[in-house]
């Protein structure tokens, strides 16, 4: 069964097709919703994808908190949908309250783009399940505002509940506190992370590290652990670390 | 009554601001010694329509906390001044309603 993604599209996204080619190449089936829509249809999960949403006026994400689509995300999120924001859709997640933190210009004021080496930091997300614990998964950045921050407190609880997701691995590229480069909602339904997993999905692209974080989802919900009414993590899920049985690796 | 509102927003204290530390390096290189506490934000000016200068500041208040500002990372400081821009007419008193003069004839 086809496991459908609606892309949100803001006026200036341009990562809604990577996406999409990404998560079709897996198997599953994709939507690119505009930002206008008040509905998000039957979607088994929403992505909210890179670029510069509303032209990053006034803060990235901060306009577009505002369209119309985002009080569908929401609503999603809270019923235990899975919410995935990558880059830019990262900064949408945190201005939208939907994640904890900000995203700051980079600490070197450079835009970057280039492919770094992260490690997975939990495999409690609903992008992280299928990955190990440790392991280093090579993905692109393509960033101006991703060092990610946030109060002390926040930071806590973050570390303390294993909700950081992804770290840079030996080099921090932007500064990032305690090198995020994403991070997971308390449910662990709502990911956001700096690097780009549907730009590592294909061989011609230089990597394919990205695919086990998008095979995560595909699998969660081909398993039906976040099907409608029982939208949480199951526990052998969350708990998960070792390496994914190899049954379940692929989908089609 | 309409007032010129001038939001003034900034890095909250103890946040890297990258930017007013390349600036601050760079002030005594070419010549401008004794600067410190240099900090990059940015400002947002606008007429708003209010009963009075409180109804006014709450209002430019909240919008602050809600949308120009992201409380996380930033704080902003509101001026508000009665008339528009470049016609001042100084207020009586209040703190976010201070008066100031009119900004910089050409």
């Amino acid at each position: 069964m086809s496991k459908r993604i609606a892309i949100v599209c803001f006026p200036g996204s341009n990562c809604e097709h990577d996406v999409a080619a990404a998560w079709e190449s897996l198997g599953g089936s994709a939507d690119i919703v505009w930002h206008t829509a008040t509905t998000l249809k039957d979607a088994d999960a929403v992505v909210l994808p890179g670029g510069f949403a509303h032209g990053d006026y006034l803060r990235p994400g901060a306009i577009a908190r505002f369209s119309p689509i985002m009080s569908q995300v929401a609503r999603f999120a809270a019923d235990g949908g899975p919410v995935v924001g990558i880059c830019n859709g990262f900064q949408v997640l945190t201005e939208a309250h939907l994640l904890p933190g900000a995203l700051c210009r980079n600490s070197g004021l450079r835009f970057l783009c280039k492919t770094v080496e992260c490690e997975v930091a939990s495999t409690n997300s609903v992008l992280t399940t299928r990955a190990r614990l440790g392991q280093v998964l090579r993905l692109p950045i393509n960033h101006y505002e991703g060092r990610f921050t946030c109060d002390e407190t926040t930071l806590r609880e973050l570390e303390d509940e294993g909700r950081v997701v992804l770290r840079y691995w030996r080099d921090n590229p932007n500064g990032s506190i305690r090198s995020i480069a994403g991070i997971t909602n308390r449910a662990r339904n709502v990911v956001g992370v700096m690097p780009h997993p549907e730009r590592a999905s294909n061989p011609l692209s230089g990597s394919v590290d990205g695919r086990i974080l998008l095979e995560s989802l595909l699998v969660l919900l081909a398993q039906g652990q976040l099907s409608d009414g029982g939208r949480q993590l199951a526990p052998e899920m969350v708990h998960a670390s070792g390496p994914a049985p190899a049954q379940d690796r692929r989908l089609q | 009554m309409r007032f010129t509102a001038t939001v003034e927003i900034v890095g909250l204290e103890g946040m890297a601001d990258p930017e007013g530390q390349t600036i601050e390096r760079a002030l005594p290189a070419l010549g401008f010694a004794g600067v410190e506490g240099v900090h990059v934000g940015k400002v947002i000016r606008f007429l708003i329509e209010a009963p009075d200068a409180k109804a006014a500041a709450e209002t430019v208040g909240a919008m602050c906390e809600r949308f120009l500002t992201n409380p996380v990372i930033e704080t902003a400081s509101i001026r508000l001044e009665a008339g528009p821009a470049g016609i001042s007419m100084p207020l009586e008193s209040g703190s976010a309603a201070d008066a100031v003069p009119a900004v910089d004839q050409p």
